[in-house]
């Protein structure tokens, strides 16, 4: 089985919220992939951006820069 | 087969809005319900198009509501801002999609005042500020006559509902893809479009474009792909008003509509159209027994010259020119009954050509001796 690894998950309140933080990210070269929302985090369904955890203090500049519309930040091990 | 009938929708579609909706039907998942490549393709596409429609119309990109059309977007923008006792303006120039809702709220205990058009369709500015009363919430106006094509002066209008902090809801069925539209500037609140026409996009295309601030309870409510365990619809636009599956496979269309207008240019394609239109009027306007409505002193107008010839019935001069021509044109009342009785023709209606990027002067020139040759028997 796959050693769990820590991640870095920021989800959204809607589908365009998560493309938009898609798009941003990879117009500035950062780090991560849109992923469905893991369960531990909430049985609501929809996309959350999933990162290494060392990238959170760029990623949530970013979100703050462009007035993302995120719904939360977590660090789990997935 | 000449295709005047641009109005209802347009015929003739740009090759790479055919080729997107293919591409889309093969590759395409369901936006927003899944992280898996297909599903991202269409969320990706989606959101793309939002983009392109939130710089054609000047809101933000998450405020563009994508719905089936016009009628969907009016509804969703009139039912979901008016309650009983509140007042509404609107005009005589408009088509059902605006005029049902409107009729419908009116049972409600919602108020209607009408600003009247005149004999050329000409409305006056003046009227919409003596209609306001405490109670008035909203304008709600056309940006052009889909029987006359004539145009409504939306930065003045938007100034007055801003002057007086009603709330500024415009049907762009007509003008969306070939006339600028600035919700920011003109103070336009709720935007509604649709992506058959002007756009070139496919038919169960269009949009509802909110301005910031502007609350619009949901209209329809269901699945979202987010927030499952709510009971209630995301209160967070544009899934606030998009219950249900998108017509993801449409909006790629709609998506290589607005790149084909863009790589055209926008003013290129009034430009043609506004040459065809003068062409078409010049050489009908005279001919023995033609009446044409509208304002036609000025040609920053829509596309559209709507006319009848001496007392032909509407539909069967219609039917004339599609059978003995081959020339595709609309007759009877459009959905705009309150127009046809300012202009005097609800009996007649009139046949309305129209016009789009794709024709050709060689196609008007025939339409015109199709006219003339029809005056003449």
């Amino acid at each position: 089985m796959r050693e769990k690894e820590p991640k870095l998950l920021i989800t959204f309140h809607t589908t365009a919220g998560a493309m938009a933080m898609e798009k941003q990210c990879k117009q500035d070269g950062l780090p991560g992939r849109l992923i469905p929302v893991p369960r531990s985090i909430t049985s609501d369904c929809g996309m959350a951006w999933c990162a290494p955890p060392e990238a959170r203090d760029v990623l949530e500049s970013l979100m703050q820069r462009e007035s993302l519309d995120t719904a939360g930040v977590y660090e789990l091990l997935l | 087969m000449i295709y005047l009938d641009n109005a209802a929708t347009t015929l003739k579609k740009p090759e790479a809005v055919i080729s997107a909706v293919v591409e889309a039907m093969q590759t395409m998942g369901n936006s927003g319900r899944s992280g898996h490549d297909e599903s991202l393709a269409a969320s990706r596409i989606i959101y793309r198009t939002r983009e392109s429609l939130a710089s054609l119309f000047q809101c933000r990109s998450d405020h563009v509501v994508f719905t089936a059309n016009s009628t969907e977007a009016l509804n969703m923008a009139l039912s979901g801002t008016l309650d009983p006792g509140d007042h509404v303006i609107s005009t005589d120039c408009e088509h059902n999609s605006v005029l049902r809702p409107l009729y419908r709220l009116m049972e409600q205990g919602v108020s209607v005042s009408f600003v009247p058009a005149d004999r050329q369709g000409l409305v006056l500015y003046d009227d919409f500020e003596a209609l306001i009363t405490p109670r008035t919430k909203a304008i709600v106006c056309t940006h052009a006559s889909n029987l006359t094509g004539n145009k409504l002066d939306l930065p003045r209008i938007g100034a007055i509902a801003k002057a007086h902090g009603l709330l500024f809801i415009v049907d762009a069925s007509q003008t969306a893809g070939v006339f600028p539209i600035d919700m920011e500037c003109w103070g336009i609140d709720l935007l509604c479009f649709t992506g058959h026409k002007s756009l070139m996009g496919p038919q169960g295309t269009g949009g509802l474009c909110v301005g910031e601030g502007v609350e619009v309870r949901p209209w329809k409510v269901g699945g979202t792909g987010v927030q499952t365990y709510l009971t209630t619809q995301p209160p967070q636009y544009p899934t606030r008003l998009e219950a249900g599956t998108l017509n993801g496979h449409g909006i790629a269309g709609l998506y290589a509509a607005l790149s084909y207008i863009d790589s055209v240019s926008m003013d290129q394609i009034r430009a043609h159209e506004s040459l065809l239109t003068r062409r078409f009027y010049k050489g009908i306007k005279d001919i023995p027994g033609v009446t044409v409505y509208g304002d036609f002193s000025t040609f920053d107008r829509g596309p559209i010259v709507s006319l009848n010839l001496a007392d032909w019935d509407s539909s069967l001069l219609s039917d004339r020119l599609s059978c003995d021509y081959g020339i595709a044109t609309r007759p009877g009342a459009h959905c705009a009954p309150r127009l046809h009785r300012a202009l005097g023709t609800e009996e007649q209606g009139a046949v309305r050509f129209s016009f789009n990027w794709f024709n050709t002067a060689a196609e008007i020139d025939e339409a015109i001796r199709a006219l003339r040759e029809i005056a003449a028997t």
